[in-house]
Protein backbone atom coordinates (compact mmCIF):
# COMPACT_ATOMS: atom_id res chain seq x y z
CA UNK A 1 0.00 0.00 0.00
CA UNK A 2 2.84 2.34 0.80
CA UNK A 3 3.74 2.73 -2.84
CA UNK A 4 0.21 3.09 -4.02
CA UNK A 5 -0.30 5.44 -6.92
CA UNK A 6 -3.13 7.44 -5.39
CA UNK A 7 -1.22 7.83 -2.16
CA UNK A 8 1.78 9.11 -4.06
CA UNK A 9 -0.30 11.63 -5.89
CA UNK A 10 -1.64 12.76 -2.55
CA UNK A 11 1.86 13.19 -1.16
CA UNK A 12 2.81 15.35 -4.08
CA UNK A 13 -0.27 17.48 -4.12
CA UNK A 14 -0.61 18.19 -0.48
CA UNK A 15 3.03 18.81 0.15
CA UNK A 16 3.33 21.38 -2.59
CA UNK A 17 2.16 24.82 -1.45
CA UNK A 18 -1.09 25.92 -3.00
CA UNK A 19 -1.45 29.54 -4.04
CA UNK A 20 -4.14 31.16 -1.98
CA UNK A 21 -3.76 28.80 0.95
CA UNK A 22 -1.40 29.92 3.61
CA UNK A 23 -0.77 28.20 6.85
CA UNK A 24 -0.46 30.43 9.93
CA UNK A 25 3.25 29.71 10.03
CA UNK A 26 3.62 31.20 6.59
CA UNK A 27 2.34 34.48 7.90
CA UNK A 28 -1.29 34.03 6.93
CA UNK A 29 -2.40 35.04 10.41
CA UNK A 30 -5.70 33.26 10.95
CA UNK A 31 -5.96 29.51 10.65
CA UNK A 32 -6.81 28.49 7.09
CA UNK A 33 -8.11 24.93 6.98
CA UNK A 34 -6.58 22.59 4.47
CA UNK A 35 -8.91 19.91 3.22
CA UNK A 36 -8.20 16.91 1.05
CA UNK A 37 -11.20 15.88 -1.01
CA UNK A 38 -11.38 12.44 -2.57
CA UNK A 39 -13.98 12.80 -5.30
CA UNK A 40 -15.35 9.98 -7.40
CA UNK A 41 -14.85 10.42 -11.10
CA UNK A 42 -18.43 9.87 -12.20
CA UNK A 43 -20.41 12.07 -9.83
CA UNK A 44 -18.63 14.23 -7.30
CA UNK A 45 -15.67 15.23 -9.42
CA UNK A 46 -18.05 16.19 -12.18
CA UNK A 47 -20.12 18.05 -9.56
CA UNK A 48 -17.01 19.94 -8.43
CA UNK A 49 -16.21 20.75 -12.01
CA UNK A 50 -19.68 22.09 -12.53
CA UNK A 51 -19.36 24.25 -9.42
CA UNK A 52 -16.18 25.67 -10.92
CA UNK A 53 -17.56 26.22 -14.38
CA UNK A 54 -20.63 27.90 -12.89
CA UNK A 55 -18.26 30.14 -10.92
CA UNK A 56 -19.91 29.33 -7.62
CA UNK A 57 -18.23 30.88 -4.63
CA UNK A 58 -16.50 28.59 -2.15
CA UNK A 59 -13.42 28.79 0.02
CA UNK A 60 -10.16 27.75 -1.69
CA UNK A 61 -9.46 25.23 1.04
CA UNK A 62 -9.73 21.95 -0.79
CA UNK A 63 -7.22 19.92 -2.76
CA UNK A 64 -9.23 17.61 -5.02
CA UNK A 65 -8.05 14.10 -5.71
CA UNK A 66 -9.99 12.20 -8.32
CA UNK A 67 -10.63 8.53 -7.69
CA UNK A 68 -12.61 6.27 -10.00
CA UNK A 69 -15.12 5.42 -7.28
CA UNK A 70 -15.55 6.50 -3.66
CA UNK A 71 -14.90 2.89 -2.70
CA UNK A 72 -11.32 3.34 -3.91
CA UNK A 73 -10.62 5.43 -0.82
CA UNK A 74 -8.67 3.15 1.47
CA UNK A 75 -8.66 4.18 5.15
CA UNK A 76 -4.93 4.49 4.59
CA UNK A 77 -5.50 7.46 2.24
CA UNK A 78 -7.39 9.23 5.00
CA UNK A 79 -4.65 8.53 7.55
CA UNK A 80 -1.98 9.61 5.13
CA UNK A 81 -3.78 12.85 4.37
CA UNK A 82 -3.92 13.68 8.07
CA UNK A 83 -0.26 12.86 8.58
CA UNK A 84 0.67 14.98 5.57
CA UNK A 85 -1.00 17.94 7.21
CA UNK A 86 -4.64 17.95 6.13
CA UNK A 87 -6.99 19.40 8.72
CA UNK A 88 -10.01 17.66 7.22
CA UNK A 89 -10.75 14.90 4.74
CA UNK A 90 -13.77 14.81 2.49
CA UNK A 91 -14.86 11.69 0.69
CA UNK A 92 -17.53 12.30 -1.91
CA UNK A 93 -19.30 9.91 -4.24
CA UNK A 94 -22.49 9.25 -6.14
CA UNK A 95 -25.76 9.08 -4.22
CA UNK A 96 -26.62 5.62 -2.84
CA UNK A 97 -28.04 3.58 -5.69
CA UNK A 98 -26.28 5.70 -8.33
CA UNK A 99 -22.70 4.40 -8.12
CA UNK A 100 -21.24 3.88 -11.58
CA UNK A 101 -20.11 0.46 -10.35
CA UNK A 102 -23.49 -0.34 -8.81
CA UNK A 103 -22.55 -0.98 -5.20
CA UNK A 104 -19.23 0.79 -4.64
CA UNK A 105 -20.66 3.52 -2.48
CA UNK A 106 -22.54 1.08 -0.25
CA UNK A 107 -19.15 -0.34 0.54
CA UNK A 108 -17.74 3.17 1.01
CA UNK A 109 -20.51 3.90 3.48
CA UNK A 110 -19.72 0.91 5.67
CA UNK A 111 -15.99 1.36 5.45
CA UNK A 112 -16.30 5.05 6.23
CA UNK A 113 -18.43 4.41 9.32
CA UNK A 114 -15.87 1.95 10.63
CA UNK A 115 -12.91 4.20 9.78
CA UNK A 116 -14.59 6.98 11.71
CA UNK A 117 -14.86 4.85 14.84
CA UNK A 118 -11.22 3.85 14.60
CA UNK A 119 -10.08 7.44 14.06
CA UNK A 120 -12.03 8.65 17.06
CA UNK A 121 -10.39 6.06 19.25
CA UNK A 122 -7.04 7.28 18.00
CA UNK A 123 -7.80 10.79 19.11
CA UNK A 124 -8.99 12.42 15.88
CA UNK A 125 -12.32 14.22 16.14
CA UNK A 126 -15.03 12.65 14.01
CA UNK A 127 -15.95 16.00 12.48
CA UNK A 128 -12.63 16.12 10.63
CA UNK A 129 -13.82 13.52 8.16
CA UNK A 130 -16.92 13.83 6.11
CA UNK A 131 -18.69 11.61 3.64
CA UNK A 132 -21.06 13.36 1.23
CA UNK A 133 -23.05 12.29 -1.77
CA UNK A 134 -22.85 14.77 -4.62
CA UNK A 135 -24.10 13.99 -8.11
CA UNK A 136 -22.68 15.32 -11.37
CA UNK A 137 -25.47 17.87 -11.65
CA UNK A 138 -25.17 19.18 -8.10
CA UNK A 139 -22.59 21.95 -8.47
CA UNK A 140 -24.45 24.02 -5.90
CA UNK A 141 -24.47 21.22 -3.42
CA UNK A 142 -20.77 20.68 -3.91
CA UNK A 143 -20.01 24.32 -3.13
CA UNK A 144 -22.23 24.07 -0.06
CA UNK A 145 -20.49 20.96 1.22
CA UNK A 146 -17.05 22.53 0.84
CA UNK A 147 -18.14 25.79 2.47
CA UNK A 148 -19.81 24.05 5.38
CA UNK A 149 -16.99 21.62 5.93
CA UNK A 150 -14.40 24.40 5.81
CA UNK A 151 -16.29 26.22 8.56
CA UNK A 152 -16.47 23.06 10.67
CA UNK A 153 -12.74 22.57 10.34
CA UNK A 154 -12.04 26.22 11.02
CA UNK A 155 -13.83 25.79 14.33
CA UNK A 156 -12.04 22.52 15.08
CA UNK A 157 -8.64 24.12 14.50
CA UNK A 158 -5.45 22.54 13.14
CA UNK A 159 -5.35 18.78 13.14
CA UNK A 160 -3.37 17.17 15.98
CA UNK A 161 -2.23 14.17 13.91
CA UNK A 162 0.36 16.36 12.23
CA UNK A 163 2.44 16.23 15.37
CA UNK A 164 5.07 13.66 14.65
CA UNK A 165 5.71 10.75 16.92
CA UNK A 166 9.41 10.10 16.73
CA UNK A 167 12.05 9.19 19.22
CA UNK B 1 37.49 -21.10 13.33
CA UNK B 2 35.98 -19.10 16.16
CA UNK B 3 32.28 -19.65 16.64
CA UNK B 4 30.05 -16.72 15.67
CA UNK B 5 29.08 -14.56 18.63
CA UNK B 6 25.38 -14.26 19.34
CA UNK B 7 23.49 -11.97 21.72
CA UNK B 8 19.92 -12.18 22.99
CA UNK B 9 18.37 -9.13 24.52
CA UNK B 10 14.94 -8.16 25.80
CA UNK B 11 13.23 -4.80 25.97
CA UNK B 12 9.51 -4.15 26.59
CA UNK B 13 8.29 -7.74 26.39
CA UNK B 14 6.70 -10.38 28.57
CA UNK B 15 9.47 -12.98 28.60
CA UNK B 16 7.58 -15.27 26.23
CA UNK B 17 10.22 -14.80 23.54
CA UNK B 18 12.90 -16.07 25.94
CA UNK B 19 10.61 -19.01 26.56
CA UNK B 20 10.44 -19.54 22.78
CA UNK B 21 14.20 -19.93 22.64
CA UNK B 22 14.07 -22.53 25.40
CA UNK B 23 11.20 -24.17 23.49
CA UNK B 24 13.70 -25.12 20.81
CA UNK B 25 14.27 -28.12 23.09
CA UNK B 26 17.05 -30.42 21.78
CA UNK B 27 17.61 -28.04 18.89
CA UNK B 28 18.82 -25.50 21.41
CA UNK B 29 21.82 -27.74 22.08
CA UNK B 30 22.70 -27.62 18.38
CA UNK B 31 22.51 -23.85 18.47
CA UNK B 32 24.62 -23.60 21.61
CA UNK B 33 27.18 -25.89 19.96
CA UNK B 34 27.42 -23.78 16.87
CA UNK B 35 27.57 -20.32 18.43
CA UNK B 36 29.14 -18.44 21.27
CA UNK B 37 26.49 -16.65 23.34
CA UNK B 38 27.92 -13.37 24.62
CA UNK B 39 24.82 -11.79 26.15
CA UNK B 40 21.57 -13.30 27.38
CA UNK B 41 20.31 -11.55 30.52
CA UNK B 42 17.64 -14.12 31.27
CA UNK B 43 20.10 -17.03 31.38
CA UNK B 44 23.70 -15.86 31.53
CA UNK B 45 25.60 -13.41 33.67
CA UNK B 46 27.05 -11.03 31.11
CA UNK B 47 26.78 -7.31 31.67
CA UNK B 48 26.51 -4.20 29.61
CA UNK B 49 30.17 -3.40 30.21
CA UNK B 50 31.08 -6.73 28.59
CA UNK B 51 29.27 -5.65 25.46
CA UNK B 52 30.83 -2.18 25.62
CA UNK B 53 34.27 -3.75 25.74
CA UNK B 54 33.74 -5.55 22.43
CA UNK B 55 34.87 -4.23 19.07
CA UNK B 56 32.22 -2.75 16.82
CA UNK B 57 30.64 -5.48 14.72
CA UNK B 58 32.14 -8.22 16.92
CA UNK B 59 28.76 -9.85 17.52
CA UNK B 60 27.60 -11.77 14.46
CA UNK B 61 23.93 -11.42 15.26
CA UNK B 62 21.79 -9.92 18.01
CA UNK B 63 18.28 -11.23 18.54
CA UNK B 64 16.36 -8.45 20.23
CA UNK B 65 12.86 -9.00 21.51
CA UNK B 66 10.48 -6.45 22.97
CA UNK B 67 9.45 -2.96 21.99
CA UNK B 68 11.36 0.15 23.04
CA UNK B 69 9.68 2.28 25.70
CA UNK B 70 12.45 3.43 28.07
CA UNK B 71 15.69 5.34 27.78
CA UNK B 72 17.64 2.32 28.95
CA UNK B 73 16.17 0.13 26.23
CA UNK B 74 17.02 2.74 23.65
CA UNK B 75 20.63 2.88 24.84
CA UNK B 76 20.99 -0.88 24.92
CA UNK B 77 19.62 -1.47 21.43
CA UNK B 78 21.80 1.30 20.03
CA UNK B 79 24.80 -0.27 21.71
CA UNK B 80 23.93 -3.71 20.33
CA UNK B 81 23.41 -2.24 16.89
CA UNK B 82 26.93 -0.85 16.97
CA UNK B 83 28.45 -4.09 18.12
CA UNK B 84 26.50 -6.40 15.78
CA UNK B 85 26.76 -7.44 12.15
CA UNK B 86 23.10 -8.37 12.02
CA UNK B 87 20.14 -7.39 14.16
CA UNK B 88 17.04 -9.54 14.13
CA UNK B 89 13.83 -8.13 15.58
CA UNK B 90 12.59 -11.17 17.46
CA UNK B 91 8.87 -11.50 18.07
CA UNK B 92 5.83 -9.26 17.65
CA UNK B 93 6.85 -6.54 20.11
CA UNK B 94 10.18 -5.81 18.43
CA UNK B 95 8.60 -6.27 15.00
CA UNK B 96 5.37 -4.27 15.24
CA UNK B 97 5.01 -3.14 18.87
CA UNK B 98 3.01 -6.08 20.16
CA UNK B 99 0.84 -6.05 23.25
CA UNK B 100 3.03 -3.46 25.06
CA UNK B 101 2.26 -1.25 22.06
CA UNK B 102 -1.35 -0.99 23.20
CA UNK B 103 0.03 1.47 25.73
CA UNK B 104 0.08 3.91 22.81
CA UNK B 105 -3.60 4.51 23.54
CA UNK B 106 -2.29 6.34 26.62
CA UNK B 107 0.80 8.33 27.58
CA UNK B 108 3.17 8.37 30.52
CA UNK B 109 0.97 10.58 32.67
CA UNK B 110 -2.21 8.55 32.24
CA UNK B 111 -0.33 5.26 32.67
CA UNK B 112 1.40 6.40 35.85
CA UNK B 113 -1.84 7.72 37.24
CA UNK B 114 -3.55 4.41 36.64
CA UNK B 115 -0.74 2.14 37.79
CA UNK B 116 0.54 4.09 40.78
CA UNK B 117 -2.68 5.64 41.99
CA UNK B 118 -6.04 4.49 40.62
CA UNK B 119 -5.63 0.72 40.61
CA UNK B 120 -7.79 -0.57 43.51
CA UNK B 121 -4.95 -2.56 45.02
CA UNK B 122 -2.70 0.50 45.26
CA UNK B 123 -2.73 3.00 48.14
CA UNK B 124 -0.84 6.13 47.27
CA UNK B 125 -2.51 9.09 49.03
CA UNK B 126 0.51 11.37 48.56
CA UNK B 127 0.48 10.72 44.83
CA UNK B 128 4.09 9.60 44.63
CA UNK B 129 5.19 8.69 41.12
CA UNK B 130 8.47 7.25 39.87
CA UNK B 131 11.04 9.99 39.32
CA UNK B 132 14.08 9.92 37.13
CA UNK B 133 16.09 11.36 40.01
CA UNK B 134 15.47 10.92 43.74
CA UNK B 135 17.62 11.89 46.69
CA UNK B 136 17.73 9.28 49.45
CA UNK B 137 19.95 10.07 52.45
CA UNK B 138 21.93 12.51 50.40
CA UNK B 139 22.52 9.99 47.60
CA UNK B 140 20.99 10.57 44.20
CA UNK B 141 19.25 7.57 42.71
CA UNK B 142 18.32 7.50 39.04
CA UNK B 143 15.88 5.63 36.84
CA UNK B 144 15.76 5.59 33.05
CA UNK B 145 13.18 7.81 31.41
CA UNK B 146 9.84 6.18 30.64
CA UNK B 147 8.67 7.44 27.24
CA UNK B 148 5.18 8.55 26.31
CA UNK B 149 5.22 6.24 23.33
CA UNK B 150 6.16 2.63 22.68
CA UNK B 151 8.35 2.18 19.59
CA UNK B 152 9.04 -0.78 17.35
CA UNK B 153 12.69 -1.77 17.17
CA UNK B 154 13.11 -0.46 13.63
CA UNK B 155 11.87 2.95 14.68
CA UNK B 156 14.94 3.18 16.92
CA UNK B 157 17.73 1.30 15.10
CA UNK B 158 18.23 -0.33 11.71
CA UNK B 159 16.90 -3.85 11.69
CA UNK B 160 18.15 -6.46 9.24
CA UNK B 161 15.53 -9.19 9.66
CA UNK B 162 12.27 -9.79 11.45
CA UNK B 163 11.09 -12.97 13.12
CA UNK B 164 7.39 -12.41 13.66
CA UNK B 165 5.04 -13.91 16.19
CA UNK B 166 3.97 -13.83 19.79
CA UNK B 167 6.17 -15.74 20.28
CA UNK B 168 7.96 -16.85 17.08
CA UNK B 169 7.39 -20.58 16.58
CA UNK B 170 10.37 -22.97 16.92
CA UNK B 171 10.45 -23.95 13.23
CA UNK B 172 10.79 -20.34 12.06
CA UNK B 173 13.47 -19.67 14.68
CA UNK B 174 15.44 -22.72 13.57
CA UNK B 175 15.05 -21.79 9.90
CA UNK B 176 16.39 -18.34 10.68
CA UNK B 177 19.31 -19.60 12.74
CA UNK B 178 20.22 -22.14 10.05
CA UNK B 179 19.99 -19.51 7.33
CA UNK B 180 22.28 -17.21 9.32
CA UNK B 181 24.82 -19.94 10.06
CA UNK B 182 24.86 -21.04 6.44
CA UNK B 183 24.84 -17.50 5.13
CA UNK B 184 21.70 -18.17 3.09
CA UNK B 185 19.68 -15.16 4.08
CA UNK B 186 17.08 -13.41 1.95
CA UNK B 187 17.19 -9.67 1.17
CA UNK B 188 17.78 -7.35 4.09
CA UNK B 189 14.58 -6.11 5.66
CA UNK B 190 12.76 -9.39 5.06
CA UNK B 191 10.32 -10.91 7.46
CA UNK B 192 11.50 -14.48 7.95
CA UNK B 193 8.09 -16.08 7.40
CA UNK B 194 5.93 -16.91 4.37
CA UNK B 195 4.46 -13.96 2.50
CA UNK B 196 0.91 -15.28 2.45
CA UNK B 197 -2.12 -14.30 4.44
CA UNK B 198 -3.25 -16.52 7.26
CA UNK B 199 -6.55 -17.14 5.46
CA UNK B 200 -4.51 -18.64 2.62
CA UNK B 201 -3.19 -21.40 4.84
CA UNK B 202 -6.04 -21.66 7.32
CA UNK B 203 -7.58 -25.14 7.68
CA UNK B 204 -11.01 -23.48 7.73
CA UNK B 205 -10.62 -21.51 4.54
CA UNK B 206 -12.67 -23.95 2.46
CA UNK B 207 -15.66 -23.39 4.69
CA UNK B 208 -15.56 -19.71 3.83
CA UNK B 209 -18.37 -19.02 1.38
CA UNK B 210 -17.61 -17.22 -1.87
CA UNK B 211 -19.57 -14.20 -0.72
CA UNK B 212 -19.49 -13.58 2.98
CA UNK B 213 -22.08 -11.40 4.64
CA UNK B 214 -22.51 -11.01 8.35
CA UNK B 215 -25.07 -9.05 10.29
CA UNK B 216 -24.30 -9.82 13.91
CA UNK B 217 -20.86 -9.49 15.46
CA UNK B 218 -20.07 -11.90 18.26
CA UNK B 219 -17.19 -11.85 20.65
CA UNK B 220 -15.31 -15.10 21.33
CA UNK B 221 -16.53 -15.36 24.92
CA UNK B 222 -20.17 -15.00 23.91
CA UNK B 223 -20.44 -18.12 21.76
CA UNK B 224 -18.92 -21.54 21.41
CA UNK B 225 -17.39 -21.33 17.97
CA UNK B 226 -17.97 -24.12 15.49
CA UNK B 227 -14.55 -25.81 15.21
CA UNK B 228 -14.93 -26.25 11.44
CA UNK B 229 -16.30 -22.95 10.23
CA UNK B 230 -14.43 -19.79 9.32
CA UNK B 231 -14.75 -17.43 12.27
CA UNK B 232 -15.86 -14.55 10.10
CA UNK B 233 -18.75 -16.58 8.80
CA UNK B 234 -19.96 -16.89 12.37
CA UNK B 235 -19.60 -13.17 12.97
CA UNK B 236 -16.50 -13.56 15.12
CA UNK B 237 -13.86 -11.10 14.05
CA UNK B 238 -10.70 -12.86 12.94
CA UNK B 239 -7.64 -10.92 11.77
CA UNK B 240 -6.64 -13.69 9.37
CA UNK B 241 -7.31 -11.63 6.20
CA UNK B 242 -4.80 -8.95 7.27
CA UNK B 243 -2.22 -11.18 8.94
CA UNK B 244 0.83 -13.03 7.68
CA UNK B 245 0.84 -16.79 7.78
CA UNK B 246 3.56 -18.92 9.35
CA UNK B 247 2.45 -19.44 12.93
CA UNK B 248 1.02 -22.87 12.23
CA UNK B 249 -2.49 -21.47 12.72
CA UNK B 250 -1.98 -21.77 16.45
CA UNK B 251 -5.00 -19.80 17.59
CA UNK B 252 -7.32 -21.22 14.95
CA UNK B 253 -6.39 -24.75 16.00
CA UNK B 254 -7.22 -23.83 19.58
CA UNK B 255 -10.60 -22.60 18.27
CA UNK B 256 -9.76 -18.96 18.81
CA UNK B 257 -9.74 -16.28 16.12
CA UNK B 258 -6.46 -14.72 14.97
CA UNK B 259 -5.42 -11.48 16.67
CA UNK B 260 -2.73 -10.56 14.18
CA UNK B 261 0.51 -11.24 16.04
CA UNK B 262 2.43 -12.02 12.83
CA UNK B 263 1.82 -8.56 11.47
CA UNK B 264 0.65 -7.87 7.93
CA UNK B 265 1.93 -9.37 4.68
CA UNK B 266 4.54 -7.56 2.61
CA UNK B 267 2.38 -5.19 0.61
CA UNK B 268 0.30 -3.96 3.54
CA UNK B 269 1.40 -0.76 5.24
CA UNK B 270 -1.16 -0.69 8.04
CA UNK B 271 -2.68 -3.87 9.39
CA UNK B 272 -5.54 -2.16 11.20
CA UNK B 273 -6.60 -0.11 8.19
CA UNK B 274 -6.58 -3.30 6.13
CA UNK B 275 -8.84 -4.94 8.68
CA UNK B 276 -11.25 -2.00 8.52
CA UNK B 277 -11.57 -2.62 4.79
CA UNK B 278 -11.93 -6.37 5.22
CA UNK B 279 -14.70 -6.15 7.81
CA UNK B 280 -16.49 -3.37 5.95
CA UNK B 281 -16.63 -5.61 2.89
CA UNK B 282 -18.66 -8.30 4.68
CA UNK B 283 -20.70 -6.43 7.26
CA UNK B 284 -24.37 -6.25 6.29
CA UNK B 285 -23.90 -6.75 2.57
CA UNK B 286 -27.27 -8.39 2.04
CA UNK B 287 -29.95 -5.99 0.85
CA UNK B 288 -27.46 -3.18 1.21
CA UNK B 289 -29.59 -1.01 -1.02
CA UNK B 290 -32.36 -1.01 1.56
CA UNK B 291 -30.13 -0.23 4.49
CA UNK B 292 -30.30 3.30 5.92
CA UNK B 293 -27.33 5.34 7.11
CA UNK B 294 -28.49 4.82 10.71
CA UNK B 295 -28.57 1.08 10.20
CA UNK B 296 -25.03 1.17 8.86
CA UNK B 297 -24.00 2.95 11.99
CA UNK B 298 -25.62 0.44 14.29
CA UNK B 299 -24.02 -2.42 12.37
CA UNK B 300 -20.62 -0.85 12.93
CA UNK B 301 -21.40 0.02 16.55
CA UNK B 302 -21.51 -3.67 17.37
CA UNK B 303 -17.74 -3.82 17.13
CA UNK B 304 -16.38 -3.03 20.53
CA UNK B 305 -13.16 -1.03 20.52
CA UNK B 306 -12.34 -1.57 16.83
CA UNK B 307 -9.01 0.29 17.02
CA UNK B 308 -7.86 -1.87 19.93
CA UNK B 309 -8.99 -4.98 18.10
CA UNK B 310 -7.66 -4.25 14.61
CA UNK B 311 -4.37 -2.87 15.94
CA UNK B 312 -4.07 -5.33 18.81
CA UNK B 313 -0.44 -6.07 17.97
CA UNK B 314 0.51 -3.38 15.52
CA UNK B 315 -0.42 0.07 16.82
CA UNK B 316 3.19 1.37 17.12
CA UNK B 317 3.91 0.15 13.57
CA UNK B 318 0.74 1.74 12.16
CA UNK B 319 0.63 4.97 10.17
CA UNK B 320 -0.45 7.01 13.17
CA UNK B 321 1.78 5.11 15.61
CA UNK B 322 -0.27 6.19 18.62
CA UNK B 323 -3.38 7.94 19.84
CA UNK B 324 -3.25 11.73 19.80
CA UNK B 325 -3.93 12.81 23.36
CA UNK B 326 -6.35 15.72 23.70
S1 LIG C 1 -10.87 -15.40 8.66
FE1 LIG C 1 -9.81 -16.61 10.23
S2 LIG C 1 -10.96 -18.54 10.38
FE2 LIG C 1 -11.56 -17.54 8.45
S3 LIG C 1 -10.21 -18.41 6.89
FE3 LIG C 1 -9.22 -16.51 7.64
S4 LIG C 1 -7.85 -17.16 9.29
FE4 LIG C 1 -9.29 -18.86 8.89
S1 LIG D 1 -3.43 -17.25 14.64
FE1 LIG D 1 -2.90 -15.06 14.50
S2 LIG D 1 -2.67 -14.33 16.63
FE2 LIG D 1 -2.62 -16.60 16.65
S3 LIG D 1 -0.44 -17.13 16.57
FE3 LIG D 1 -1.20 -17.11 14.44
S4 LIG D 1 -0.80 -15.01 13.68
FE4 LIG D 1 -0.64 -14.96 15.93
S1 LIG E 1 -18.58 5.79 -8.99
FE1 LIG E 1 -19.25 7.42 -7.72
S2 LIG E 1 -19.37 6.39 -5.83
FE2 LIG E 1 -18.83 4.73 -7.11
Amino acid sequence: MADDGAARQLDKEILSPKPGIQSPAEGGGDFQPRIVGFLCNWCSYAGADLAGVTRLKMPPSMVAIRVMCSSRVDPLFVLKAFLAGADGVLVAGCHPGDCHYQTGNYYTRRRFALTLKVLEELGLEANRVRLSWVSASEGGRFAEVVTEFTETIRKAGPNPAKTEVFL
Amino acid sequence: MAKPKVAFYWCASCGGCEEAVVDLAEDLLKVVDAVDIVLWPVALDFKRKDVEAMKDGAIAVSFINGAVRTEEQEEMVKLLRKKSGLVVAFGSCAHIGGIPGLANFWDRETIFERVYKDVPSVRNPEGIYPQQKTKVDGVELTLPEFYDTVYTLDQVINVDYYLPGCAPPPDLIMNAVTAILEGKLPDKGSVLAPDKSLCDTCPRKDSKPEKLSIKAIRRPHEVIADPEKCFLEEGIICLGPATRSGCGERCINANMPCRGCFGPTKGVRDQGAKMVSAIASILGVEDEDKVTEEEVESLVKQIDDPAGLFYMYSLPASMLRRKRMG
